[in-house]
């Protein structure tokens, strides 16, 4: 699990592409946002917990669709079937090699883009917790998705339309924790519940996602 | 003699097209007399005017585009679990229809919003999570389009459905945190003290249950339908290896 680990975050970093370009788009929502919206620092600073999280959730949609297809397409996908890991294990560990480029970077990038948008300086702190832990329900449900669209031509807007609507309760609770945190308010059921997610999707999903692997690949 | 005999397409085609004229008759009679009824023989309410009226549409359409999903579910698990095409391709027909049905609903609650809401739309619980119910339709209906494979396709949509159940239970009760509602509760529960008046009851009973017939009868033509696409297609590749 490791070496498949410690592989698919060697060919993100050197394969170009993956890595930076999430992070970019992030950069991008953030600055688009202020150009649509105007500079006004009292909007912003109202509309800046969900502009991150939905900026956060696009940035790592952008790159769902690396997770299976290019293994599929070189045919070590099939390797990594008859491999004696359960391919159930190879999901998630893609899955974690997928959080670890863009939701990892996302989250650390996050504080700077905050600033962006004037988000109240108590909202910092609940800004990294939350997307720490909601990123990786991103990465796992995403890595579904995947799994479902890896044989088809033209799978990317697709895989879109099968995952934003699954991202829709991670994306409540993000956002609510950061919207409270910044108004100064309790968060501890939003986060308890955002946790709940992320610890349900990571235990179930690769099975729904290894089975759709085995579908696509008979 | 089991409710699996029903499995094999021969006999699902016979059953369905005996069973067919009986059903097409009692949704005409039932939405009819429901419809009527409700539109030209009630009182007007006493704060919503006629608007009230639209609840012989919205309602049944709502009830209905859960249950469609629910149904999937259910097709879609005996598929996965005991191969059985005829289920996954109900589970095919019953999407658009469910589609359809949910479109109805937010379109008429729209209709009925303006006049008694002074809005179209509101991020209610209720509204939300049916535009994401709508969400999952599409995608659902969409998957099944992109996949050539009819098999590869229904194993696909099978697993999506049952993901997406969870999800959808989910984004309802994460809605109902996220905003408060403006919608109103529910008023035709059977333990509850407070319902809607008999007056609009009776008729919205039988309008519910010309929708349910509308349904069962629209899933019964889509899958025959289905099921011929699916014979037609075995003969034209049978044709070409001759």
């Amino acid at each position: 699990m490791i070496a498949l680990l410690l592989r698919d975050l060697r060919l993100s970093f050197r394969a170009g592409g993956g890595f930076g370009l999430g992070l970019a788009f992030f950069l991008l929502v953030a600055v688009l946002v202020p150009l649509g919206v105007g500079p006004e620092g009292g909007t912003l600073a109202k509309i800046a917990p969900g502009i991150l999280w939905v900026g956060a959730l696009l940035a790592c949609l952008l790159s769902l669709d690396r997770i299976f297809a290019l293994d599929f397409e070189d045919g070590s996908l099939d390797l990594l079937a008859t491999a004696p890991l359960p391919l159930e294990g190879a999901v998630a560990v893609k899955a974690a090699a997928h959080w670890l480029v863009t939701g990892l970077p996302l989250t650390l990038a996050s504080p700077v883009l905050g600033l962006l948008l004037f988000l109240p300086e108590r909202g910092y702190l609940w800004l990294v917790v939350s997307l720490a832990i909601g990123t990786p329900a991103l990465s796992i449900i995403g890595a579904f998705g995947a799994a479902l669209t890896v044989g088809l031509k033209r799978g990317g807007l697709l895989l879109g339309l099968l995952v934003l609507p699954l991202y829709v309760p991670t994306l409540i609770f993000g956002a609510e924790v950061v919207k409270r945190g910044a108004a100064g308010m309790e968060i501890g059921t939003p986060l308890a519940m955002l946790a709940a997610i992320t610890a349900g999707a990571t235990a179930l999903l690769p099975f729904a996602a290894a089975a759709a692997l085995r579908i696509n690949l008979r | 003699m089991s409710i699996w005999e029903y499995a094999n397409p021969k006999k699902f085609m016979q059953t369905s097209a005996w069973a067919l004229p009986g059903l097409i008759v009692l949704t005409v009679v039932c939405m009819a007399v429901g419809l009527v009824w409700g539109f030209f023989f009630t009182p007007d309410d006493y704060k919503q005017g006629s608007t009230v009226k639209i609840i012989y549409l919205h309602v049944p359409a709502a009830m209905m585009a859960i249950n469609a999903w629910a149904m999937m579910l259910v097709t879609s698990l005996i598929w996965v679990v005991r191969r059985h095409h005829v289920s996954a391709l109900a589970a095919k027909a019953a999407a658009p229809i469910g589609l359809t049905f949910t479109l109805i609903a937010l379109a008429t609650g729209a209709l009925w919003g303006q006049p008694m809401w002074g809005t179209w739309w509101a991020w209610d619980p209720r509204l939300t999570s049916f535009l994401v119910l709508c969400l999952f339709y599409l995608g659902y209906i969409a998957l099944w389009k992109a996949i050539e494979n009819p098999d590869t396709a229904a194993d696909l949509t099978a697993v999506l459905c049952v993901v997406g159940s969870v999800f959808a239970l989910l984004s309802r009760y994460a809605v109902n945190f996220w905003n408060q509602g403006l919608h109103q509760g529910a008023s035709l529960s059977l333990d509850k003290e407070e319902n809607v008046s008999d007056v609009f009851w009776q008729p919205l009973v039988i309008c519910i249950a010309g929708f349910v017939l509308l349904f069962v009868t629209l899933v019964l033509v889509r899958t025959r339908t289905e099921i011929r696409a699916r014979r037609l297609a075995a003969l034209l590749s049978r044709e070409r290896l001759a």
